[in-house]
């Protein structure tokens, strides 16, 4: 069975129409099938639909998101309240604890992002991991800082990632690569992607799950719950009768 | 003594104008060196094959032990030549036949 590769994380700002329309088209000649470009809380509905008719012209599907970074756990449950029914994914970047361990235990959380350039602020320890574990909560890592980092901060960003890679493993929390790229010529394969996470340790095997099977699952997941026939998890409405 | 197992990859470049072969292979060896040092290098028995300037296909073969290793440093070229540039791997194969077959 082919795989449907996703870069949930390409950095476009969607304003921009002619340079999100080339990264919408390289994605489609790499072979992505799901492509997302995150939003901030300022949401535009007629936006969201233009990019869904461009991908959908170019073959793909879009997954519409959002990225939030909160300062507090109260900022961080203002805009879950707000957006959660709105946007397919809900990437929070976790900048400090409190908000790391607020948002792996919320449910409405799908992905945990950290900084890349700052290894203090990374907090998927073990604790992290089995809230996130229990939430379905999975961890994003984007590809973006090992193709522009060099020396000592690529090092530890990759001794961060091994360490984090192998944490998430043993509580089984999903792992998911994501490009990260505001610009094409940092666009890579899928595959090529996938061998990258071959640095942090992850087989073939995963490291191709992470592009392809993770994402997937999360936003078929999303998109069972967002339905308006969806009751909740495993029941749903097939058919309405008439009213007597 | 145990034969050494290779594979062939076929790279596609992107980039503007068009580099030279020395410069094409001095990026690869310069990414591969950066990821895993001199030592890490040394065992990926990297060499490169075919340049195609028309069509900008480089085809270069590895050690399949180190297949891992080359496939994650060629992800990280960002420049060739001092030019901006992208390698992605378009097939990887056991023999220069079915490389070229699966190329064409």
């Amino acid at each position: 069975m082919t795989r449907a590769f996703a870069d949930l994380h390409l950095r476009v700002n969607p304003k921009d129409q002619q340079a999100t329309q080339r990264l919408i088209n390289r994605a489609a000649k790499f072979g992505y099938r799901l492509i997302s470009i995150p939003f901030t809380s300022a949401l535009r509905e007629d936006e969201i639909a233009k990019l869904k008719a461009t991908c959908s012209e170019a073959g793909l599907d879009f997954v519409s998101r959002a990225d939030f970074h909160p300062r507090t756990e109260n900022e961080l449950t203002h805009f879950l309240r707000k957006f959660r029914r709105r946007f397919e994914i809900i990437c929070i970047t976790c900048d400090n604890k409190e908000v790391a361990r607020q948002a792996a235990k919320d449910r409405r959380v799908d992905l945990l992002s950290f900084p890349s350039l700052d290894y203090r602020k990374r907090f998927f320890d073990r604790a992290e991991a089995e809230l996130a574990s229990n939430c379905l909560a999975a961890l994003e890592v984007d590809v973006k800082p090992l193709l522009i980092l060099e020396g000592p901060p690529r090092v530890r960003l990759l001794a961060s990632l091994r360490r984090e890679v192998a944490i998430a493993r043993e509580f089984g929390v999903p792992l998911i690569v994501s490009s990260g790229v505001a610009e094409e010529r940092f666009m890579r394969l899928p595959r090529d992607m996938a061998s990258l996470a071959f640095l942090f340790g992850l087989d073939e095997a995963s490291a191709l799950d992470s592009v392809s099977t993770n994402p997937a699952a999360i936003v078929k997941r999303n998109r069972e719950k967002l339905s308006s026939r969806f009751v909740a998890p495993g029941i749903s409405i097939i058919k309405e009768g008439k009213a007597p | 003594m145990k034969r050494i197992k290779r594979r062939y990859l076929a790279l596609q470049l992107e980039c503007e104008g068009l580099p030279t072969e020395r410069e094409l292979i001095d990026a690869i060896w310069a990414a591969v060196t950066k990821l895993y040092g001199e030592v890490g290098a040394s065992l990926t028995g990297l060499t490169l094959i075919d340049f195609d300037l028309e069509r900008k296909v480089a085809v270069v073969r590895v050690s399949l032990v180190a297949l891992g290793m080359v496939r994650a440093s060629l992800a990280t070229v960002t420049s060739i030549g001092g030019r901006e540039a992208a390698v992605l791997v378009l097939a990887v194969s056991g023999t220069l036949k079915a490389l070229y077959a699966n190329t064409r």
